[in-house]
């Protein structure tokens, strides 16, 4: 693992999302309160740039016409068709079971009684060391290590 | 083929209709008098979806057979009888309630009474859900009634919560909410307005079902009335596969704006919309098939002749193709699903002890 500066704390508004690239990779980069988020900048399920998405939260209701919103803004949600994930998790909230092609641990958030999708963002470890936003990421010749010990 | 001793139930048998002058004995003096000033008995009140001379009209199979010698012929255990008349189409308030009562007690008076393989439905105007909840609870105590009734093209579509004092009534009287192909010929069976032709007209009507599914789905009704059932009559079925599929699809993408949608649009509707089998709408065998493999199986399908109308060919409704291990399902099983009453019902228990004979 490689430590990057991605971005400079103090010139990142609060929930802004950005497109940063590290080795050679895209990231998605987003800030709640003082909070970093990354996601790897690809819509697992049709491939978009999540980056050109925006915010939103979570609606839970009890039936038609109630609406309690909750987790206020922390779902992103694709560009392309609207899909919904965790920034917190990368999980997708957005396709049931029929399509799944992995399994992914579930577990306990607020909203638990919604459906999760089979679909998971790729999300990076973020962390604020002083004035910038660092990431924890291979750099390329780690991965090429990676991928020639797991072949 | 299933044995004959497998108890059919027809969940689309249609009565004859009522004349004007057959409904008198059942209105008060006002709506007799009002009915003879007005001479109402000279006006058809046909709903026209099948013009007389139409060949879908009438199916030879039927010929020279009254109501009772078709249930014999098609071996019928359970008929979920029902009379469309085109009183439900009448713009007076008053005298469309009137009349429609006077129709639900003439089919039970005249049908139900003399016919025991004949369940009823109520049929009742959607234009106004305070008289239509009075004429539930005015007949709910006869529990030969199993389902209300109401034609596919009103007003404001079936998801409206303007429906739901009726969804509410019915879900409490464990009786099933049918909806009908038809309307009330003031508006268009296209949502892009009138069509020309009846050729037009008679191919619109499965479209129509298809905005109705959505709708009931996208605006709660089941997650609202949880033990409510829902019967589409004459819907055809073949276009369930891209309906399903594109609600769940969009669905995903939405979810902000619906969230009483707590799971995929098909696994809400699974086991509450069922669907009669005739007109069976695929071309064939093959697209039956695949049909069927689209929609998860038969477990929305129900059997039904569509008396006297002509759906299908020869003395057999059901249609080539279908899985011979769906088949007891489809002519019995799903109904006592679909209809709350046939689960109480003794004939209807009947049908359930010779599906575990033969599961």
């Amino acid at each position: 693992m490689t430590r990057h500066v991605v971005a400079e704390v103090a010139g990142f508004p609060d929930k802004g999302i950005r497109r940063v690239e590290v080795a050679g990779r895209e990231l998605c980069l987003i800030r709640l309160g003082d909070e970093f988020f990354a996601l790897m900048d690809v819509c697992p399920h049709g491939g978009a740039k999540l980056s050109g998405g925006r915010l939103s939260g979570m609606v839970e209701s009890d039936g038609p016409g109630d609406y309690r919103p909750c987790r206020n803004s922390e779902m992103l949600k694709c560009p392309w068709h609207g899909w919904e994930y965790d920034v917190r998790t990368g999980q997708s909230w957005s396709d049931p079971k029929s399509t799944r092609t992995r399994a992914y641990a579930v577990e306990a958030v607020s909203g638990g009684d919604l459906v999760k999708g089979p679909y998971v963002a790729d999300t990076v470890p973020v962390e604020v060391d002083g004035d910038y936003v660092v990431v924890e990421f291979p750099d390329k010749a780690a991965r090429r290590v990676e991928a020639a010990e797991k072949a | 083929m299933p044995s004959r001793t497998q108890l059919r139930i027809d969940a689309d048998f249609h009565l004859p209709q009522a004349a004007i002058g057959d409904l008198l004995p059942f209105l008060n003096e006002h709506w007799r008098s009002q009915v003879a000033d007005r001479e109402l008995p000279s006006m058809p009140f046909r709903l026209t979806s099948y013009p007389a001379n139409s060949p879908l009209t009438r199916n030879p199979s039927y010929e020279g057979l009254d109501v009772s010698a078709a249930l014999d012929k098609f071996d019928t255990g359970i008929a979920v009888a029902s009379m469309l008349h085109g009183v439900v189409a009448l713009h007076n308030p008053d005298m469309r309630s009137a009349l429609l009562s006077a129709v639900n007690d003439y089919v039970a008076k005249t049908w139900l009474d003399a016919e025991p393989r004949l369940r009823g439905s109520i049929l009742v105007s959607g234009e106004d859900p305070a008289a239509s909840v009075a004429e539930i609870e005015r007949l709910a105590g006869d529990k030969r009634f199993v389902q209300v009734l109401m034609l596919a093209m009103q007003e404001i579509h079936h998801g409206n919560r303007h429906y739901w004092p009726i969804y509410e009534a019915c879900e409490r009287h464990g009786l099933t909410m049918a909806i009908h192909a038809g309307g009330l010929y003031r508006i268009p069976p296209s949502v892009s307005g009138w069509p020309s032709f009846q050729f037009e007209d008679y191919v619109m009507q499965s479209m129509v079902f298809e905005n109705i599914l959505t709708a009931l789905i996208g605006e709660g009704v089941f997650q609202k009335f949880p033990d409510l059932k829902v019967v589409f009559l004459e819907s055809g079925f073949a276009w369930l596969p891209t309906t399903i599929w594109r609600n769940d699809k969009t669905w995903r993408g939405v979810r902000q704006e619906v969230p009483w949608l707590d799971r995929k649009p098909s696994e809400i509707m699974a086991g509450r919309v069922f669907m009669s089998l005739q007109p069976s709408d695929p071309p064939g065998p093959d697209e039956l098939r695949q049909i069927i493999k689209h929609i998860g199986g038969t477990d929305m399908l129900l059997y039904s002749t569509d008396y006297p109308h002509r759906q299908f060919d020869g003395g057999n409704a059901l249609p080539e193709g279908l899985p011979e291990d769906a088949i007891p399902g489809i002519l019995a099983g799903n109904a006592l699903k679909a209809y709350p009453r046939l689960a109480d019902d003794p004939m209807a228990s009947r049908a359930a002890e010779t599906l575990e004979e033969t599961a």
